[in-house]
């Protein structure tokens, strides 16, 4: 999380950004449309649940944990026909009930599972992965405020990386979308 | 995708915004508490006592954080002990070996996997609510889904431990799993029986990531609130327990940091509807292979293609029976509890009920039918011994509570009456164990009259039964102590205050939905 910041709070400590918070679910997507539109980029809505149309309002693209969810059923499915032919019809042949000793069909539950269970390994882990999850550290669970937003808070973040940043600025930019309570976030 | 203009945006979506509040509420016995609403065009609220998303958090939160009520720790006590007989019943086999249960030649199968089948059905209900139901965005399942994912996973343990102690020589179930081994060989993958290792180890570890993944944010809730209760000590006999601290670094640990980001909700949405739709297969898969087990051997009576359609639905009629054994009472003891479980999610399950175990009905029928069109003399004979043989008190019991007594819920006071769908689903419950006892007893009068006999188990059988039932009830009652038991973000995302587009008044052109029913 440690970036370069030129700004630093009065205690001298280095700033992270910038949170404000609104007062529910319609107020905030009117806020982070705002915030969009002024061409932030390092910034971030937190809800008690996920608000819905809050992508458009955010300007975020797709989510991309489906192309993980394919890959991970492709490479289940193909690796259990690969395994059960490699062990039933290469490595140990054994005659079963007069069966063939490959035969896609006889194959296919176990093939049908793995895929199913690589591609769900792939879709909570690629997830985890694509959110940067666990992260047990950050600078936001300092405020005590902030914790809210797992009950009935809704804020709005800004970080200082983000090029557009400045303590009096992107205050300027929270009231203007509507936020309040204000408060600039130590590292 | 390019940003939409926001006006342009709200206007379109105004249209299909849904708002369960701006239905009169009337209490009435007709509605029951206002959510049986019988006109197709009026949406039942979802979540009742006109609730903010405070309150919600403050109820769910406390079921678990406030003292435990008086019935949970002796209910606790005697789950646990019954917990202990399955263990003790399983230590004796395992030392002494299979001959302590009442199998013999030809009933090879016999309580084990009677048990087995049965826990796995009940396993289904979960997976079904969590997955079917949330692709078909039926959001009443919002209330219920963790619950019975809950009970998914924990039938599913008690389902996995027949198997594994039934293979005899415990310390050699590692063959089931294709692991390289000093003799070189590997498992054959060509019978159902290692397909069914596979299908049930998929589906409880599937199930197991999707009720996890679906808790995390309810669990950062719960690690919040611990946080501000640091430091909360009990004193349990001579000790001293920090328990704040320990809440809130397992809740913390648990949660994996989570912090309510929506970059972080757009990924969580899309993984939660994905690996919804790979379970959908995944449930219809499971019991399709457990019904192979008996589909694919050549007994009269196990050799049909109707198995698997009917063991699913068997499956998924006694999953509901469970989930609302377990709900009724749960219902009515935790305060504030109805707000959420409506007399209308009831009665959707209740229809469930009733839709499901009438396909059973029809698939038992259908058995017989084609047992006399094939022409096969072993086939009939097999099935007039099962209806009218010394099973014939099983056929009845199984017939009786599967077919007959689902149906009284086309009685609208059947479906609203919850101490007795309550009765009801227990008879289900027996009624699906006597199913696959039937099914099972079949072994006992096979091609050979000279080795027809009386399969009977032994106490071991019945005492290891009873004890996965404690073993059920101690991890159900730890889950409504230690964890969420409702889905709190979800629920306060069928909310009518979550839609960001109802409160602003709706731009010029617009059409003006609130107040009017749809």
């Amino acid at each position: 999380m440690a970036t370069h910041t030129e700004y630093t709070s009065e205690s001298g400590e280095p700033i992270w950004g910038i949170f404000g918070e609104f007062k529910d679910p319609s107020a905030i997507y009117h806020g982070a449309e705002i915030v969009r539109d002024a061409g932030v980029k390092k910034w971030d809505v937190h809800s008690p649940f996920p608000i819905h149309g809050m992508d458009e309002a955010m300007g975020l693209s797709g989510p991309k944990v489906g192309y993980l969810v394919a890959f991970g059923g492709m490479l289940g499915a193909s690796g259990a026909m690969l395994m059960q032919w490699y062990m039933n019809a290469y490595d140990y042949k054994f005659i079963v009930a007069d069966k063939p000793f490959f035969a896609w069909e006889q194959f296919l539950p176990v093939t049908f599972e793995l895929g199913v269970l690589i591609s769900a390994f792939f879709a909570i882990f690629g997830m985890l992965a694509l959110n940067k999850l666990p992260m047990f550290y950050h600078p936001l669970f300092k405020k005590e405020r902030f914790l809210r937003a797992s009950d009935d808070g809704f804020f709005i973040a800004i970080e200082a990386r983000d090029s557009t940043f400045n303590p009096e600025k992107s205050r300027e930019l929270l009231e203007r979308a509507g936020a309040f309570n204000i408060e600039l976030v130590e590292e | 995708m390019s940003p939409v203009d926001p006006d342009a945006y709200g206007a379109q979506n105004l249209g299909k915004a849904s708002d369960p509040a701006a239905v009169d509420v009337v209490r009435d016995p007709e509605t029951i508490d206002g959510t049986l609403v019988d006109d197709p065009s009026v949406r039942a609220p979802l979540v009742l006592g006109g609730r903010d998303f405070h309150s919600v958090t403050e109820t769910i939160c406390g079921w678990s954080e406030n003292k435990a009520p008086g019935w949970w720790l002796p209910a606790f006590m005697f789950s646990a002990a019954t917990a202990g007989v399955a263990g003790l019943m399983i230590l004796y086999l395992v030392t002494t070996g299979v001959g302590v249960w009442g199998l013999n030649n030809p009933v090879a199968w016999g309580w084990a996997i009677v048990n087995f089948v049965w826990w796995v059905g009940i396993g289904h209900a979960g997976t079904l609510i969590s997955a079917i139901l949330c692709i078909f965005k039926q959001k009443w399942r919002t209330s219920i889904n963790r619950f019975a994912e809950a009970m998914t996973i924990f039938a599913v343990i008690c389902a996995g431990t027949f198997p594994g102690i039934h293979v005899g020589r415990i310390w050699f179930a590692w063959f089931l799993f294709p692991i390289p081994n000093s003799n070189s060989i590997w498992p054959n993958f060509k019978s159902p029986l290692l397909w069914d290792v596979f299908a049930v180890g998929t589906y409880f570890t599937v199930s197991l990531l999707f009720w996890y993944m679906g808790m995390i944010p309810d669990i950062a809730t719960f690690r919040d609130r611990a946080i501000k209760r640091m430091d909360l000590r009990k004193t349990i006999g001579p000790f001293q327990l920090a328990v704040g601290k320990i809440a809130a670094f397992g809740y913390g640990v648990a949660s994996l940091g989570w912090r309510f980001s929506h970059r972080h909700w757009q990924n969580y949405e899309k993984a939660y509807i994905l690996l919804a739709g790979i379970a959908t297969p995944l449930v219809l898969s499971v019991h399709s292979v457990v019904s192979f087990d008996f589909a694919v051997a050549v007994v009269p009576g196990w050799h049909t293609t109707i198995f698997p359609p009917y063991f699913v639905a068997g499956a998924i009629f006694s999953g509901f029976a469970m989930v609302l054994t377990l709900l009724i009472p749960a219902r009515a003891l935790y305060p504030g509890m109805k707000d959420f479980v409506t007399a209308r999610t009831i009665e959707n399950m209740c229809k469930i009920i009733t839709v499901t175990g009438s396909m059973v009905g029809f698939a038992y029928i259908m058995e017989f039918f084609i047992a006399w069109y094939s022409a096969s003399s072993y086939e009939s004979e097999a099935f007039i011994i099962r209806a009218l043989g010394p099973y014939w008190w099983a056929y009845f019991i199984m017939f009786f509570c599967n077919v007959l007594s689902p149906q009284v819920f086309w009685l609208k006071w059947a479906r609203s009456t919850p101490w007795f769908i309550f009765i009801v689903t227990i008879f289900v419950n027996i009624g699906m164990w006597f199913e696959r006892f039937v099914i099972v007893t079949t072994l006992s009068s096979d091609f050979m009259p000279s080795s027809w006999g009386y399969y009977a188990p032994t106490y071991v059988d019945v005492l290891t039964f009873v004890g996965s039932l404690g073993i059920f009830m101690t991890l159900f009652l730890l889950f409504m102590r230690f964890l969420p038991m409702l889905a709190i973000s979800e629920v306060k995302n069928v909310l009518p205050q979550a839609n960001p587009h109802a409160a602003p008044p709706p731009p010029a052109g617009a059409p003006a939905t609130n107040g009017e029913a749809r």
